[in-house]
């Protein structure tokens, strides 16, 4: 007989397991929805990978593991998916989270299974990535997924595999008719198991209190190696380091894992799951579920599809929803209550507790402390459960870290033995939270110092270089300066050299005014003059295609020019006819040319009177109709582009303008008709 | 040497006092420049303790800023988002009576994201260059998106945009958010023994 150990504290509520225990498990059957959340495990939520429509067979992954620390969840049955969206899940805060629901066609037809026959000869790697894909999480409660439990580190060799068939807590029977009925399933998982972790030995720990489990147990494991270890019932002996301190006397350290003292708890439930994955092929689609209470009227085991709503387990078992006052998801000790019946059960609810207001009373107010210590005795993991209370409730977070908060399991036992009845769990669970949330807070404050840092330091980076392009341009406009300066002296003589050369040519033209060099100017004139009309009249053309308003005034200089021109060609036909006499022309000349200049003006804007208005509202017209039919193009273009929203509203009311005008031009060209 | 002592022992005495003194001084000394503390070190345990958003609420242009500030005597209730929990730890690190969260510089409110109403967006910039984390994406003439991991919810993006298309919106609540609260206090405050309760209630 093997020694038990025992550890600190611990509480005997009553049981209240044999309302559950006199059928044995029965099958809940395939209900017409099946919701399944994507998070039914500790680590990051699966990844849908159906979509809403397509249609599933039972045992097909619906939704894959997204990391290491993740698991893929599965169709329980054939069916529909019907939707992929935020639905009602069993979880304390009442919140909903991302859901495939997947409507039953009743034909519960399988998808392919691929057992293995001998799993002796495949590879580590190969089994545990089959239970990987089996979507196995750790079904005592926890849901941490299983084959990452099972990965071994070479360094770290596990001497101790622990079967948890404790269940220690009030009502819930699962466990305890699974080792009934599937002894010999439980010992074939141990068996993979065992294979894949190499473990000196192999223990399956039970509670005194279930002597036909033992029995059955004891039975199946004969032979086999596997040492069914009984000890005396005590609540939370089934908590991991708990069971782990009773079995080998061995203390979790405060923060670390069981993995560091060399053992490996898994749930009886779990072992199941990893025997079907491998030796069946099938994922993990169902498990046991208790339901239980007063408020039902055949409390059972019921094997139930994950994802089976708790209101059609509840119904299968009778439910008496007038005697219930509220529906709790997991045990009176560690459950909470749910928000609603319709909620469905995931891989971690091993029970369902519909009591009635007598068996499972609100808890009375909460009286002030009295120091009584009654919880520090009942306290399994050796903790001060009133100086915790203190610390929470006078957030003085640091201080509840430092007494240990973190190694609290939450198993409820000192707010059970509190005579002021104060709800000490969920002081330490939100004192926990907190501490989280500090911690996560001063993270982010920190990564946000740095990028605040990160961009000062650009910022004045930046600010830098400019300051020193600036220099560097100021440097260079004075260096600049300064070659000015030191060349100017030179280019003083070339300056004087062009004044004096202008000076000389002025006096020989003073000097000389001869008849040969009077010519040549007029000549000259006239050139320019032609010159000058010709860029003025093509600009005026430009200034009329495009329709500018300075079309008047270039008309104007137009006209002049010409004048001009008229009165230079007259005055070289003078000169040219009176070649002795240089005086006369040039007085006679500008008559001459202002009366024909004015001739020519009158000539015109006789011309112009001649084809106005008519005509010329016709032409501005066709002009404007030009530029519309432009601009609407432009508009066409840029909508085809699909570019920026202001650029198409601007244009847009281009257009509108231009047709507006159009639509003037038109109304002038009528009235032009008319008259 | 034992005669001039017992001679002169006042001499001696001032002697033996004066080279003591002389030795620690210079130990002392060596020490100040060896030892010498880069920059104020309260600087930045203050710092580590306001909360970064880098919001400017306090009227000091970032986090660092108001730390320089405290240090230097400035009072240690301007931070909002800090919260009154903030007032207290720097409360209990300077060794001052915690004075309550000074309303003027703000209140105290649930953690923000600025959100930026992509249809609205013009482009501009602005917002980009207002950002203390450079937590806004963008470029000019396109439009901008606020990365939510970086945001500080400092709300000093909102005043610059031309368009108002920024939005400080309260960060939803998560599965992964939501934790425990407390007990209700006022739960605790019964007026009778919790027995008579029970007989009250059957009554």
């Amino acid at each position: 007989m093997r020694k038990v150990f025992d550890f600190h504290g611990g509480i005997h509520p009553a049981e209240n397991k044999h309302q559950s225990l006199r059928t044995p498990i029965a099958s809940a059957g395939v209900p017409a929805e099946l919701i399944l959340p994507l998070s039914q495990h500790i680590g990051a939520p699966a990844e849908p990978i159906v979509e809403v429509g397509q249609r599933v067979l039972k045992g097909q992954v619906v939704a894959a593991a997204s990391g290491f620390v993740s698991v893929p969840v599965h169709a329980p049955t054939s069916g529909q998916v019907t939707a992929i969206e935020d639905r009602l899940i069993a979880h304390p805060s009442g919140l909903s989270a991302p859901c495939i629901v997947i409507t039953s066609d009743g034909l519960d037809q399988w998808q392919e299974c691929q057992p293995v026959a001998d799993y002796h000869s495949v590879d580590k790697a190969d089994l545990l990535a089959r239970i990987r894909d089996a979507g196995i999480a750790g079904m005592g409660g926890a849901g941490f997924p299983t084959a990452v439990k099972l990965t071994v580190k070479p360094q770290a060799p596990i001497a101790t595999l622990i079967l948890n068939g404790t269940e220690c807590e009030p009502y819930i029977t699962a466990d305890d008719i699974l080792m009934r009925e599937r002894a010999q399933h439980i010992i074939e998982g141990a068996q993979i198991l065992s294979h894949l972790i190499e473990p000196s030995e192999v223990l399956i720990g039970i509670e005194d209190n279930k002597p036909e489990s033992i029995a059955a147990m004891q039975v199946a494991a004969q032979g086999t190696g596997i040492e069914i270890v009984v000890f005396p019932t005590k609540y939370p002996s089934g908590g991991e380091k708990q069971l782990i301190e009773i079995l080998t006397g061995k203390q979790v350290p405060s923060g670390g894992l069981p993995a560091d003292i060399g053992v490996i708890c898994q749930n009886v439930g779990s072992a199941v799951a990893v025997r079907d994955a491998i030796l069946e092929g099938k994922p993990l689609i169902s498990r046991v579920v208790t339901v239980t209470g007063e408020a039902v009227e055949e409390p059972q085991n019921l094997e139930a599809l994950i994802g089976t709503p708790m209101s059609y387990l509840l119904q299968t078992a009778g439910y008496q929803a007038a005697k219930n006052q509220r529906l709790i998801m997991g045990g009176p000790m560690m459950g909470f209550t749910v928000p609603d019946a319709d909620v469905p059960i995931v891989k971690t609810t091993n029970c369902i507790l519909a009591p009635s207001a007598a068996e499972l009373p609100a808890p009375p107010p909460a009286q002030p402390c009295i120091r009584c210590g009654m919880c520090a005795e009942a306290c399994p993991a050796s903790l001060l459960p009133q100086q915790l209370f203190w610390f929470a409730q006078g957030k003085e977070f640091e201080k509840a870290e430092q007494h240990n908060l973190f190694d609290c399991i939450e198993c409820g036992a000192c707010s059970y033995v509190c005579p002021s009845t104060i709800p000490l769990v969920q002081y330490y669970r939100a004192a926990k939270a907190e501490v989280i949330q500090i911690r996560q807070d001063a993270e982010k404050s920190e990564h946000s110092r740095l990028r605040f840092e990160a961009r000062q330091a650009r910022k004045e980076r930046e600010e830098a270089e400019k300051e020193a392009k600036r220099a560097a341009r100021k440097k260079a406009a004075e260096e600049k300066a300064r070659l000015a300066a030191e060349q100017g002296d030179a280019q003083e003589d070339p300056i004087q050299a062009a004044i004096e050369r202008a000076k000389a040519k002025k006096a020989a033209q003073a000097s000389g005014g001869d008849a040969e060099s009077e010519l040549e100017k007029l000549e000259k004139l006239v050139i320019t003059t032609r010159k000058r009309l010709e860029t003025a009249s093509t600009k005026l053309e430009a200034a009329k295609a495009e329709g500018s308003e300075h079309v008047d005034a270039l008309q104007l200089g137009v006209d002049k020019t010409s004048a001009k021109l008229a009165a230079a060609e007259q005055a070289l036909h003078a000169y040219q006819q009176a070649n002795p006499s240089p005086d006369i022309p040039a007085p006679a000349a500008p008559d001459d040319a202002a009366q024909a200049a004015i001739e020519r003006a009158m000539a015109a804007r006789q011309a112009d009177a001649a084809k106005s208005p008519e005509e010329k509202a016709r032409e501005s017209l066709q002009k404007l109709e030009a530029r519309l039919a432009k601009s609407e193009a432009r508009l066409q273009e840029g909508r085809a582009a699909g570019e920026e929203e202001k650029i198409i509203i601007a244009l847009e009311s281009t257009v509108e303008r231009l047709r507006e005008k159009v639509a003037a031009g038109k109304a002038q060209l009528k009235q032009a008709e008319t008259c | 040497m034992y005669a001039l002592i017992a001679q002169y022992p006042l001499l001696a005495a001032l002697f033996a006092l004066v080279s003591l003194g002389a030795v620690f001084g210079a130990i002392l000394g060596y020490a100040a420049v060896r030892f010498k503390a880069e920059g104020n070190p309260i600087v930045d345990q203050i710092n580590a303790i306001l909360p970064q958003t880098q919001c400017g609420q306090c009227g000091h242009p970032g986090c660092r800023p108001y730390a320089e500030a405290i240090a230097a005597g400035e009072e240690i209730n301007k931070c909002p988002p800090g919260g009154q929990a903030g007032v207290q730890a720097l409360a209990d690190l300077l060794d001052v009576e915690a004075p309550t969260l000074d309303e003027e510089h703000g209140e105290e409110k649930v953690p923000h994201v600025a959100y930026i109403h992509e249809d609205d967006c013009i482009g501009c910039t602005k917002c980009i260059q207002a950002c203390p984390v450079d937590a806004i994406l963008g470029a000019a003439k396109h439009m901008h998106t606020v990365i939510v991991s970086e945001c500080t919810g400092c709300d000093l993006c909102v005043d610059p945009c031309p368009v108002d298309c920024i939005d400080m919106i309260p960060e939803d609540e998560t599965l992964r958010s939501w934790h425990w609260q407390l007990p209700d206090p006022n739960s605790r405050q019964v007026d009778i023994i919790a027995t008579d309760a029970a007989a009250e209630a059957a009554a």
